[in-house]
């Protein structure tokens, strides 16, 4: 436990384990020690592969899984927050207060993945168009096809 | 038309943060900070109707919305710029991005890792051999195998040439964004000088797929020192002819001195890597600080700013092409002999005379290309130092032969960021200075 949030180690990488609820709290008091810059926001969608094992016991599997990455430049030290979001509910806390920079990347996890932020000053669709449907890095959305005119016209030999 | 004013009600986290170690003076923090949105910068026509200005107040016509792109010639590329100006003010920058949006990340997850390097090479495609580098380092880290000492020296010394390629690149558009349009012919030949090398090495002079997961594809044909060495030869004097021509130059310096300021502690906020950070007098270089491959055995320079404006990030450009290529010198006496990859055979495929003996090679040959070697489960970030800034890999394998997700993490998107901030308060003339100073790939920027 560090900052009152499970910790596990991935591949040597120190990983974090907040609640949504605790997302904020854990990045502020990480913030106040040094981690000066938030590298990266991202997100990832479970929904093929519920049965991971990398998460600690007592934080349940949820469907997406928001990925925030922080860095204390004068230590070289890097954190990884692994934030479990229900399907139910895709809501989690903005960090823009903390670090403006997360503005398009969280803008870019809202539009990819429809995960929402709550008190993000433009959350809007970033690299899709606006009338986009759906949200394309989802596992059930399909990677679709271009139709072929001639696919299934009849061979002629 | 009417606008907004700007709310300055700031966060805990705007204060001015000190820096000890570094010893530098941070700045203030505070502009990134404000919420102030860009929502006016998309209002549709009946909504900015109902902000018609006020007749008694002319001054207020005076603003107008211009859309800059996505096809502009000095935007690089398809970036789409909102702008609010005031006569030739810029007030408010909205970048508008997502025209070369073409679902890389979702397309890798349909490629195996053998394949992913060809996928992640058209991202920055200025600097392609460091996505591949990244997704290839995440790779091996998630397999826990390590690369022969002669791959990683490989891996470097194309790393670097690609840097200067880069920053070439970066001088022959800085220059023609600002009207010095002989620059663009020089930075191009110098550029192709070092492409051609690619060629030589690689088959392909930008998409090269050629650092792999388990080592490079090919080794260095015969004759590479003698390639080098004319290319040390050829540019260093090039690059001393554009101090000349622009360093010095005092219409080229008016250009860019104080135009575009960021301070450290803004560029920290707007989590800013690269030229730019450093530009700020930051010094934060992956290469030193977190030192990957073999850069902790090689002497370079860490370039820094001073006043973090468009000058200084042409300037350090300028100068870390010389680091580049002192690097490739210093490499030139210090590439060991031995394999250029991998010898785990789960990774590399057995050479071509095997297979015209061995059943068992075929076979195995055949199943690394079609479907792939599995990769152990778990996730991994990995991030190196591009041209651009840290270029980062969130991968995560399922156990299968293919990523499961696959993230990169971009410099120029992430620096985009700051061209509201770098843009506010200038004229429109600077802002072409401005996005020619942030040197955005928009092939990395949308993905």
């Amino acid at each position: 436990m560090t900052y009152g949030v499970p910790e596990t180690t991935s591949r040597g990488q120190r990983v974090l384990h907040p609640s949504p609820d605790q997302l904020l709290d854990t990045v502020t008091a990480l913030r106040d020690d040094g981690f000066c810059t938030a590298v990266d926001v991202t997100a990832v969608d479970y929904a093929d592969h519920p049965g991971r094992t990398d998460l600690p016991t007592g934080t349940a599997a949820e469907r997406f899984e928001l990925v925030v990455m922080l860095h204390a430049h004068q230590r070289g030290e890097r954190v990884r927050l692994r934030v479990q979001v229900p399907a139910d509910d895709p809501s989690v806390p903005s960090l823009f207060d903390l670090f403006p920079g997360t503005e398009a990347m969280e803008r870019e996890v809202f539009d990819l993945y429809g995960v929402t932020f709550d008190g993000h000053p433009d959350l809007t669709r970033i690299l899709m168009p606006e009338d986009w449907e759906g949200h394309p890095l989802r596992k059930d959305f399909d990677i679709g096809s271009i139709p072929v005119q001639f696919k299934d016209a009849p061979v002629v030999r | 038309m009417t606008t907004g004013t700007h709310d300055a009600t700031l966060p805990d986290a705007a204060e001015t943060p000190s820096d000890a170690t570094t010893g530098i003076d941070m700045g203030s923090a505070e502009r990134v900070h404000r919420r102030d949105g860009s929502a006016v910068l998309r209002l549709s026509e009946a909504e900015a109707l109902d902000q018609v200005s006020d007749p008694d107040n002319p001054a207020a016509d005076e603003r107008m919305i211009l859309n800059m792109g996505p096809a502009h010639p000095s935007t690089h590329g398809v970036l789409r710029l909102m702008l609010e100006m005031e006569g030739e003010t810029i007030l408010r920058t909205k970048p508008v991005i997502g025209y070369l949006h073409t679902g890389m990340e979702k397309t890798a997850e349909n490629l195996s890792f053998l394949q992913g390097p060809t996928n992640v090479t058209r991202m920055d495609y200025a600097a392609s051999l460091f996505s591949e580098l990244v997704f290839s380092l995440a790779t091996e880290k998630l397999l826990g195998i390590e690369v022969p000492p002669r791959a990683t020296w490989i891996r470097m010394l194309m790393c670097e040439l690609n840097r200067v390629s880069s920053h070439l690149l970066f001088q022959a558009t800085n220059g023609m964004d600002l009207g010095a349009v002989s620059m663009m012919i020089y930075g191009w030949r110098e550029r192709e000088e070092v492409l051609r090398f690619f060629e030589k090495v690689t088959g392909l002079r930008m998409n090269h797929n050629y650092i792999r997961p388990g080592g490079v594809a090919a080794d260095l044909p015969d004759g590479w020192r003698d390639d080098i060495r004319r290319l040390l030869d050829l540019i260093r004097p090039r690059l001393d002819e554009y101090d000349t021509l622009l360093t010095g130059q005092p219409i080229f310096r008016q250009r860019l001195q104080g135009v575009g300021v960021l301070t450290p502690a803004e560029a920290l906020a707007l989590s800013v890597t690269g030229p730019i950070l450093r530009s700020t007098g930051y010094a934060w270089d992956l290469r030193r600080d977190e030192p990957y491959l073999a850069y902790d055995e090689v002497d370079f320079d860490v370039l820094v700013g001073t006043y973090g404006d468009s000058f200084d990030r042409f300037a350090i450009r300028l100068d870390e092409t010389r680091e580049s290529l002192r690097i490739v010198e210093q490499i030139l006496d210090l590439m060991p002999t031995g394999d250029y990859r991998t010898q785990d055979k789960k990774v590399t495929p057995p050479p071509r005379a095997r297979i015209g003996e061995s059943m068992e090679a075929l076979i195995h040959h055949f199943k690394i290309f079609t479907e792939g070697f599995h990769v152990p489960e778990g996730e991994v970030y990995v991030a190196v130092e591009s041209p651009r800034g840290e270029l980062g890999c969130y991968l995560v394998s399922d156990g299968g032969p293919k990523p499961y997700r696959m993230h990169i993490r971009g410099p120029s998107f992430v620096n985009l960021q700051t061209l509201p901030h770098l843009m506010e308060g200038g004229l429109i003339a600077d802002g072409v200075a401005i996005i020619s100073s942030v040197d955005p790939i928009m092939g990395e920027v949308d993905r």
